[in-house]
């Protein structure tokens, strides 16, 4: 079977991360661009989670697809990291790092800390379980303010700074994987390479000061 | 000058091993890095004590069998160049250098700095080659073949097959080995019949043999000593890519 192949080699295995990770990375994109909503006030954010909620099974489709991708993304990110440390069961007394970066070096680290924030972060925001109590931001029908919500999160300095740790975390993980997943799937060349990496590194800049925007703009009382 | 070495030394592959300290005294800055270490073992033959065992073999840069970690990079400070054509002018008096073997796990140490690297040969065995009924001699040009597909198949075919991309890598992984094999057919007519089956079967035999993944740190790169680049990589990974729709399942 193809699929067998694709276990079987070391491309075949990569190409499941750069897939998986570039879902992963065409969502964060998407869904900056949904929050920046925010800005236009409470009526656009609140009509955009309602537009979103009405689109109903394409929406689920779209979930089970990102946790579809999250998991081939976090099983392989395992997979691959346990086999390449076996790889080399021992380093050099002197070390010399030549070409590599810190972000290349601790992909496992920043993936498991954004693991850690996506989790929090849909229970936060999404199923509502901690952080703040709903009451405080929903009617008495139930019917929650999206805006309220967020504001009334990010006046709490607590979730500010725990949100710009995972940030941090996505930054890290983006900063070497765009350009990463250019060169896994064959998109580059001698000339692409060095620009991808630049590229790379201001596109994960870009979505660390778009998504940092949010908290840090609400905590000082410029979204209210 | 003189210099202090920390060479590793092992009996045998079962050893632990550890680093052990030389003295390398009255040393020409003209010398080669491996004459160096020659009058260091012919110091030590004196003194009946067992020479520090390394392998070599042209001392030209040409074959691939030198095979050193010096201060952490493989093949040493300088950049594309091999051990046997490091010269001390490199390195000043009074340093310490660290000589280590090769590491990975597909390169069992088999005494001091000789690793065993016949894991390579098999990824060649695999598909690094081009399958030819013999025959009467074809006409020279009778395939025509681009300048510049010729010149990149000619820059693949620089390397030399030592395995400092491996001894580099954080993972362990002959990906820029394999890919200047891939990369080196690939470009040529000759190697296009087998290029599908030849990029799977490499990387397969890759990860048997207990190499790593690539996860695009480019420490291959800075230390090959031909300078192959790692747009064969992406070249080896678009191979793939191709290859996929003709694979048949096994
Ligand atoms: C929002 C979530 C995430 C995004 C957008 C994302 C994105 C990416 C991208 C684009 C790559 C590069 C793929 C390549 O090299 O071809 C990558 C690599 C990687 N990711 Fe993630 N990732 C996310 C979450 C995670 C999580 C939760 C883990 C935890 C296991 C993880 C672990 C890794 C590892 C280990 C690699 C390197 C794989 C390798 O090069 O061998 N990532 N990620
Ligand atoms: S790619 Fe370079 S470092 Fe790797 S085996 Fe070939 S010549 Fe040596
Ligand atoms: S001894 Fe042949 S390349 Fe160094």
């Amino acid at each position: 079977m193809q699929l067998m192949n694709l276990f079987r080699s070391s491309v075949g295995r990569k190409l499941f991360m750069a897939c998986s990770g570039l879902m992963l990375a065409g969502f964060v994109a998407a869904h900056l661009l949904g929050n920046t909503t925010l800005f236009a006030g409470s009526a656009a954010i609140n009509a955009y989670a309602e537009q979103l909620h009405k689109l109903g099974p394409v929406l689920w489709i779209f979930r089970l697809g990102l946790l579809g991708a999250l998991l081939v993304h976090v099983t392989f990110g395992i997979w691959l990291t346990l086999q390449n440390r076996a790889a080399k069961p021992m380093g050099y007394a002197k070390k010399a790092v030549q070409s590599t970066t810190l972000a290349a070096e601790t992909m496992i680290y920043s993936g498991l800390a954004l693991l850690a924030f996506v989790v929090y972060h849909l229970l936060h925001f999404t199923l509502r379980k901690v952080g703040l109590d709903p009451s405080l931001f929903s009617d008495a029908a139930g019917q929650v303010d999206v805006f309220r919500m967020i504001v009334l999160s990010f006046k709490q300095w607590p979730l500010v700074l725990l949100y710009t740790g995972g940030l941090a975390a996505l930054f890290l993980h983006l900063s070497h994987g765009i350009s990463s997943t250019f060169q896994t799937l064959g998109a580059c060349n001698e000339q692409l390479l060095p620009l991808l990496r630049k590229a790379g590194l201001v596109a994960a800049l870009a979505l660390l000061a778009g998504y940092l925007s949010i908290p840090l703009l609400t905590f000082f009382g410029l979204v209210s | 000058m003189n210099l202090t070495l920390h060479v590793w030394r092992q009996q045998g592959p079962d050893d632990k091993g550890q680093l052990e300290r030389h003295q390398a005294t009255d040393v020409s800055p003209d010398m080669s890095f491996l004459e160096m270490l020659d009058e260091v073992n012919e110091a030590l033959i004196k003194e009946g004590r067992e020479p520090i065992v390394f392998d070599h073999d042209c001392r030209e840069g040409i074959c691939g069998t030198c095979s050193q970690v010096i201060n952490g990079q493989p093949h040493g400070p300088q950049a594309e160049t091999t051990v046997c054509q490091l010269h001390m002018r490199q390195f000043k008096d009074g340093d310490e250098i660290y000589i280590e073997p090769w590491r990975a796990r597909a390169f069992p140490v088999l005494k001091d700095l000789i690793v065993d690297r016949t894991a390579m040969d098999r990824i060649v065995e695999a598909g690094g080659y081009v399958s030819v009924s013999t025959g009467g001699v074809p006409d020279a040009n009778a395939i025509l073949i681009p300048k510049d597909d010729a010149d990149t198949a000619m820059d693949a075919a620089e390397c030399i097959g030592c395995g400092a991309c491996v001894a580099a890598c954080p993972n362990g992984s002959a990906m820029l080995f394999v890919s200047a094999k891939v990369g080196q057919l690939a470009k040529l007519p000759q190697g296009r019949p087998e290029a599908a089956s030849r990029v799977c079967a490499m990387t397969e035999t890759m990860l048997d043999e207990g190499f790593g993944n690539c996860s695009n740190h480019y420490e291959c790169e800075a230390s090959c000593p031909k300078g192959i680049s790692v747009k064969f990589i992406a070249m080896l990974n678009r191979e793939y890519l191709k290859a996929l729709p003709k694979l048949k399942s096994k």
